[in-house]
This record gives C-alpha cells, structure tokens and sequence, in this order.
C-alpha cells in the first residue's frame, strides 16, 4: 500500500460536482430545457460518453449499484470501460441486472424492463440540439427554443413524408417534454421513445463535448413529434428474438457468413439472458450442456 | 467588526460523502415536488437559519453562487456561517442571488426581484429557501406537474398568506421563475416551477 494521493471519491473534484449538481436541479425545474454546464475534460475522449460520466459521477454515492449499457449490452466496450471506471474511482458496487441498479449509464438504448420508481436513467448524449441539423446557429436555436417554435421541426417532418412516404426517422426521434420544450432523446431508437412517456425512473441526459445537461423527471409527459394522418409509430418485427424468442422487443440484426445468413438478437443483453434463465428459447439457441448429454 | 464564533460553527463532518447524499435528497425531492424529505445530518448552523436550509448551502453554495439573505437572517451571523463554509459572496441584490434564504415568519413581498432567468437561459434564475414553521401538518395543498402522478397532497404550516398568488404568477413566467424550496428545521419540500398548487 502506497501513500500515493488517490482521486476525489467519483473522480471530478467537489467544485465540478458542485457546478453540475445545481445545473441538475435547474435541468429538472425545467423538463426537456438544455442547461449549459462548464464540461470537464475526463480521462477519455469526447464521444466516449463524457457527459453521461459527468452527471453519474456528480450524483453517485457509496451505496449506488450501477449499471452502463451501450447499445442495450452491458458487455460491449464503452459499457465495459465506464464500468471499471467506477468501480475504480468511486468502488461503488455494479450490476447487469437492470432491476438491481440504482443508477444506469446508457448509450442509445432504454432497458427492455420496465424502470422503476428510485431509478435513474442517465444517457449520454452526442448531439443535444434536436434543431442543430436544420439550424447550425446556436444563437438561432435558443430563441427558436425560447420562443417555442418549433415549426422547422415539422416541415422536417412533412418533407420526410413527402420524399419516402412516410416519417423516415428512426432514431434520435424529436419528442415534446412536458407540452413545451422539443427534445432530442439521444440516439435511441425511436422504439424507446414511448418508455421515456411517464416513467416512473428520474431521466437526465449530459453531452460532455457540448457541454449540455438536461432532464426528464418521473411521471411527465413525453410525446413522439407526429402528424394526425401520419402518427407515431415504432419498429415492428418480423421475427421473435432467435436466442430468446422475446416478441416486442428491440432487436440487432447480426450478419453471421457471407452467404446471407444473418440472425436478430435482443439489444438488451440481460433482458435476453434472463429470459433464456426461466427457459424461453428462440429458434437458433444451442441446445443447453444438460439438455445435449 | 469581528466575526461571531457560531460562525465556524458546525460544517458537514465529511464533506465529500454528506454533500453527496444531501443532493440526491434534493435531486430526489425536486423530481417528486410535494414529497417531504429528512437531512440526516446535524451541519450546526448559526440560529435562525433550519438545519435543511444550512445543509442546502453547504451542498450547493460556492465561489460561483451570490446569495441573498432576508432580513432576519442578514443580522444574524449566518451570512458569516455561509461565507466561511462555503466561499459564496453574500449579496444584497436580489437579482444577483443564484440561492436565497427567508427565515421563518418573513414577509414576501414579490418573488419579481428575484432572477427568473431569461427566455433564452430560464436556468439563470435563483433558488429560494422558504422556512416555515412545519412540514406535513396544517394548511393542506394539492400539487400537480411533472414528476407527479396525477396528483399529490402535502400539508405546509406557516406557510405566508401570499405565497399561492406568488406562486401563480411565478407561474404565469414559465419556463422563466424561480424555484421553491420549503423547510422546516431539518425537514424539506421542493416546489420546482413546473409545480401547480391548489391550496385547500
């Protein structure tokens, strides 16, 4: 055991926690509205999930379990990497079991189980601005936000009608906090976007590199941007999930030779792996060790 | 003019942790408006500022946020206590103030002073700590808004007869106004601005 000065508790000194914790509560006061925050530079890159870390590491404390998702899996590298993160800087305990957390770190999905009262959802979030590729000023977005006007969204909208025949959005869909403020719900895909509607679990939302931190609270209004003859509608498919056999969730498509094959697996790994725990079986899972001897 | 001594009075004894756990009591009590919530720890601050109010400035004041103090608590040496603890300049402009503290019994006048942010940043607005004499009894009031299922009843005793009218035209600003937390001792009850209230 060395002397050595360790890290503050969460890594970002008190200062920083203190800056970032008023600009969560500003960001709850105000549901959906972008809080500016003086975004620190933390031991990874931009676009490795900085403002996610920032807000979990302002809000986690010794008793928390944490869990990080990237991309509905818990094993993949950024997941991975934020994970030991933690355990590192704040040895607090974690978790894949998305009903044994307290805190969830995500990138681009939303479990498949529905969250519960006492739970934080925490999103890293690339691009905050839902109006920035119609709009590149910043400036102009902020009084179009101020103002509320948000027909620009919507001509966004109509004209993806006019082109494809139909909303072609698929991800990082606009929806409408608490009937006033447009929001980009991070890149999820548009399938997440009706568990963001009255959750019962705290959401905040922290791009690092566009040093923004915003909020939903529990049990707010969250509503997908759609027209009455052309209404909000998720992804649909065909399959069930070939591991599991989960009907109604989120599935990737997984591209397994170079001849076509190809199989559709739940995104939500523990999702997946809890289901094949209580026996369900999709069409391609090998059989078990017990069941082949 | 020499600094009173309750002025070093108390602090959290480890800061780091306290400040940790008294924010998600905060975080957790603005994202449920109307649920009343419990500080654990005793920060020893200086009479008449509550012992939740002394445990909000110390998890949230510093350098970077102005605070205004009412009238009964300027003369008291709680401006000391907080300067001392958390290197927050204490101000006199209400317009200035990111948090800003009334003891028990004040008279509000108008929250209009106060910063309710602008259109462009409505997060640029203060904070208000209201004591009152006690959470959960008395006056009865219906709450509704975000972070609220349908609808919630909490009990504020104390609470000054102007505050619904206040708070209706605190209303009428948003998404610009300010934001509203009730204590009592070491209890407290957050009223972000999205909050309705109906009092019974």
């Amino acid at each position: 055991m060395t002397d050595l000065a360790t890290y503050n508790f969460a890594y970002l000194d008190e200062q920083t926690k203190r800056m970032i914790r008023r600009a969560i509560l500003k960001a709850i006061a105000i549901p959906g509205y972008q809080v500016p925050f003086a975004s620190r530079e933390m031991p990874m890159p931009y676009g490795w999930g900085t403002g996610g870390v920032q807000v979990t590491a302002s809000i986690i404390g010794p008793e928390d379990v944490l869990k990080v998702i990237d991309q509905g899996a818990d094993d993949t590298t950024n997941a991975v990497s934020i994970r030991a993160f933690f355990q590192k800087v704040a040895n607090v305990a974690v978790t894949t079991h998305t009903k044994d957390a307290t805190i969830i770190q995500t990138r681009h999905r939303i479990p498949e189980q529905k969250l519960a009262e006492g739970q934080i959802l925490v999103y890293q979030v690339p691009i905050p601005e839902p109006l920035r590729f119609l709009e590149p000023r910043e400036t102009e977005t902020r009084k179009m936000h101020a103002l509320e006007e948000y027909g620009l969204m919507h001509v966004k909208l109509y004209e993806d009608i006019a082109h494809n025949g139909r909303i072609s959005k698929t991800y990082a869909y606009p929806v409408k906090v608490a009937g006033r403020y447009v929001m980009d719900p991070s890149p999820t895909p548009k399938f997440d976007n009706p568990k963001m509607h009255l959750s019962e679990a705290l959401q905040l939302f922290g791009a690092g590199r566009e040093k923004r931190i915003y909020a939903v609270p529990p049990y707010t209004e969250v509503v997908s941007l759609d027209f009455e003859d052309y209404p909000f509608e998720i992804q649909k498919f065909e399959q069930p999930c070939a591991l599991c056999g989960a009907e109604g969730v989120y599935l990737d498509e997984v591209v397994l030779d170079d001849k076509g094959g190809r199989m559709f697996v739940c995104s939500d790994t523990d999702h997946c792996e809890e289901r094949r725990e209580h026996g369900h079986a999709g069409a391609m899972l090998a059989p078990s060790k017990e069941a082949a001897e | 003019m020499s600094i009173k001594p309750q002025a070093f009075s108390g602090g959290f004894g480890e800061p780091v942790f306290e400040s940790q756990s008294m924010f998600r009591l905060l975080m957790d009590g603005m994202a449920r408006p109307g649920t009343i919530r419990t500080v654990s720890s005793d920060v020893g601050q200086p009479e008449p500022l509550g012992g939740a109010a002394g445990a909000i400035a110390l998890t949230l004041c510093d350098h970077e946020t102005p605070v205004w103090l009412s009238a009964g608590l300027a003369k008291s040496s709680v401006g000391e206590w907080i300067v001392f603890h958390t290197g927050a300049p204490v101000t006199r402009e209400k317009a200035e103030a990111r948090f800003a503290f009334v003891e028990a019994g004040a008279t509000l006048a108008s929250f209009g002073l106060f910063a309710a942010g602008t259109q462009e940043y409505p997060d640029r607005s203060t904070t208000l700590m209201i004591e009152v004499a006690a959470l959960d009894e008395g006056q009865q009031l219906t709450l509704t808004g975000p972070g609220i299922q349908d609808a919630t009843t909490t009990r504020v005793r104390g609470l000054p007869d102007v505050f619904p009218r206040l708070w209706a035209e605190n209303r009428a600003l948003f998404p610009r106004g300010i934001d509203v937390i009730l204590t009592a001792g070491r209890t407290l009850l957050c009223l972000p601005r999205t909050t309705k209230i109906a009092v019974q």
